[in-house]
């Protein structure tokens, strides 16, 4: 008998060829899939692989997304663009998407995760894979480089951090007020070296997209990765998108498996939260900075801009406009998304009230793309980084809420409550 | 033993501020004359060869950019002392041969004070003060990594024996 594992455990040591493993265990693990983006991707690992004088291990093991420069605003970026498909041609790389989202969303639309997969990103944001019950964490281009040339990589087993939450949540709180609050109460960095796992009846309940964004915040509190147990909801979302898997019943943790702490959350009493400047853990609700005048209200983001994010966004903003002196950019998280967001009409009132639609891809979250900021002001935005100077100038403050609460600002021109513009919505 | 120079930093020095992303395009060159100038301005015309930085809690949190590590690097920063480290950096610095230590507390130190670091003992005397610090033990395999020069360097030497055992 192998001793109880968290699920985690069970995926590094599947990946490691071993029967078990304990957190603190410096293992090999293979690589079953790997994704990069433009920024990091090919123009930083290419000279390595050079320099080895080696290939790619495995070219179908390998997603390439082009997303922090689309599209080309200068020389520069068009130029980096051009190195990812001459690159992804020279290689063999078949499962390039180029332009069509952002790196997170585009892997889960595209069918590449399945429960139990160890996946490697080369992006922070990598966790979000973690909502399909996949091992999958962010590397730098050097750890990458080796991912390619070998198609392993070390790892030294987490312990495992249990965030449990329970009670159902209210009007207009989401995945996003969950996670600024669990960044408020573990700092960011009050996960490092360490798994988030997601349990209790709250997430039970939660759809698939919300969970994504559970995951994909993990990183903010600094962990190794985030990861929900595959169940009945993962199930249907992978059938939808017609994703083939094996049995779920294996992913889980064992009831007595060792967890390092777990942490209570009651999500019957969370309000819409607000992170302020300059740090996702400086969160505080909504109604204490309601008066809080915004230039810009950014939808976008892997964070903040899938489906179910727009569909929130809508259900505030349906039939209002916004403020005069605020500009809404909305940057769906992928063209799959907008696509599917206008044929179901949430497009069409998030434009009715006056969002400017921007091309999916980072754009404005990471400062890379349009929608920038200048000296000063002030963006309420539904990424997951307020860090200074992220997205503009370093004098430039970035509050960050849900959608729905992005959404409300947008309407008011300052920081407000999204609740009333709901509960009048449903009348 | 060679001493070092202190930067002295406070707590989540995050890749946003070591790398901003508006010169993320560019040159690993152009990139680095911006580094934590949103904090220390005047940073990069400042620091030499050989100086370390001294920080707080989570040191090179946020993104997965190895530039954040690397523009530190090129600008000869030696080593980094701090009570905890973003976990990406953490593996980032050592594949590029920057060496971190982790140690629990930072009091004592003060900017501009000269330290000197044992990497075997992972020991830090404190020049000015005479004060010790042990940093926490290195898992081995990284110290190999930092020995060798970096990942690349230590991969080349692998695929080199795997070369020599199964010539083709
Ligand atoms: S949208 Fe923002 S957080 Fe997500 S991958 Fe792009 S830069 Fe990173």
């Amino acid at each position: 008998m192998s001793r109880p594992s968290t699920l985690s455990e069970k995926i590094i040591a599947r990946a490691a060829g071993l029967e078990s493993v304990r957190p603190g265990d410096v293992v090999t693990c293979q690589v079953d899939l790997a994704m990069m983006h433009d920024s990091g991707g090919p123009r930083r690992v290419a000279p390595v692989l050079e320099k080895l004088n080696v290939g790619v291990w495995d070219p179908d093991r390998v997603v390439v997304v082009s997303d922090h420069y689309v599209p080309a605003v200068d020389a520069e970026s068009a130029k980096i663009l051009d190195g990812v498909r001459t690159w992804c041609r020279s290689h063999k790389i078949e499962n390039f998407h180029d332009m069509q989202g952002i790196c997170h969303i585009v892997l889960q639309e595209h069918s590449y995760l399945k429960p139990g997969m160890f996946v490697v990103g080369g992006d922070s944001h990598s966790p979000t894979g973690g909502a399909v019950g996949c091992f999958m964490f962010g590397v730098g281009a050097t750890d990458m480089a080796a991912v390619l040339a070998t198609g392993e990589t070390w790892l030294q087993v987490p312990e495992t951090l249990g965030v449990r939450w329970h009670g159902q949540l209210g009007l207009g709180v989401c995945a996003k007020d969950m996670m600024l609050k669990a960044c408020a109460v573990l700092g960011v960095g009050g996960a490092t070296n360490r798994v988030v796992e997601f349990v209790g009846p709250t997430i039970e309940s939660l759809p698939h997209v919300e969970r994504m964004t559970l995951c994909n915040m993990t990183a903010e509190l600094g962990a190794q990765t985030g990861i929900i147990s595959p169940d009945q909801i993962t199930a249907k979302y992978l059938r939808s998108i017609g994703t083939v898997f094996d049995e779920l019943t294996d992913w889980r943790s064992d009831p007595d498996a060792t967890f390092d702490e777990i942490l209570e959350f009651d999500a019957s009493d969370l309000q819409p939260l607000v992170a302020v400047p300059h740090s996702p853990a400086n969160t505080t609700p909504v109604n204490n900075i309601d008066t809080t005048k915004v230039h810009q209200a950014y939808i976008g983001a892997c964070t903040g801009a899938k489906l179910n994010d727009l569909h929130m966004a809508a259900a505030v903003l349906h039939g209002h406009r916004v403020a005069k002196g605020v500009r809404l950019l909305l940057a769906p998280a992928s063209v799959q998304v907008t696509s599917t967001a206008t044929a179901d009409g949430t497009l069409g009132t998030l434009l009715d009230a006056g969002a400017i639609l921007m091309p999916s891809g980072c754009g404005a979250c990471a400062g890379y793309g349009a929608g920038v900021l200048t000296d000063g002001e002030v963006c309420i935005s539904s990424t997951a980084r307020n860090f200074r100077g992220r997205m503009g100038s370093v004098s430039s403050k970035v509050y960050l809420a849900s959608p729905y609460t992005v959404a409300a600002a947008a309407i008011a021109g300052h920081i407000t409550d999204p609740r009333p513009f709901l509960e009048t919505a449903t009348l | 033993m060679k001493s070092h120079r202190v930067w002295l930093l406070g707590n989540d020095i995050d890749t946003d501020v070591l790398a901003p992303g508006a010169f993320m395009k560019g040159s690993i060159e152009e990139l680095s004359k911006h580094c934590l100038e949103a904090i220390e301005p005047g940073f990069a015309e400042k620091v030499k060869t050989g100086d370390v930085i001294v920080a707080g809690q989570n040191f090179g949190a946020g993104s997965s950019r190895e530039q954040a590590a690397l523009v530190l690097k090129l600008l000869g920063i030696e080593a980094i002392i701090a009570q905890s480290f973003g976990g990406i950096f953490f593996r980032n610095a050592f594949n590029i041969a920057l060496p971190l230590f982790t140690v629990k507390s930072i009091q004592g130190i003060s900017a501009g004070d000269q330290l000197t670091i044992d990497i075997e003992t992972s020991q830090i005397l404190n020049q000015n003060t005479g004060q010790k610090v042990i940093a926490e033990t290195l898992p081995v395999h990284l110290v190999s990594i930092v020995r060798s020069g970096g990942l690349i360097p230590h991969l080349q030497n692998r695929l080199a024996q795997q070369q020599k055992h199964h010539p083709q």
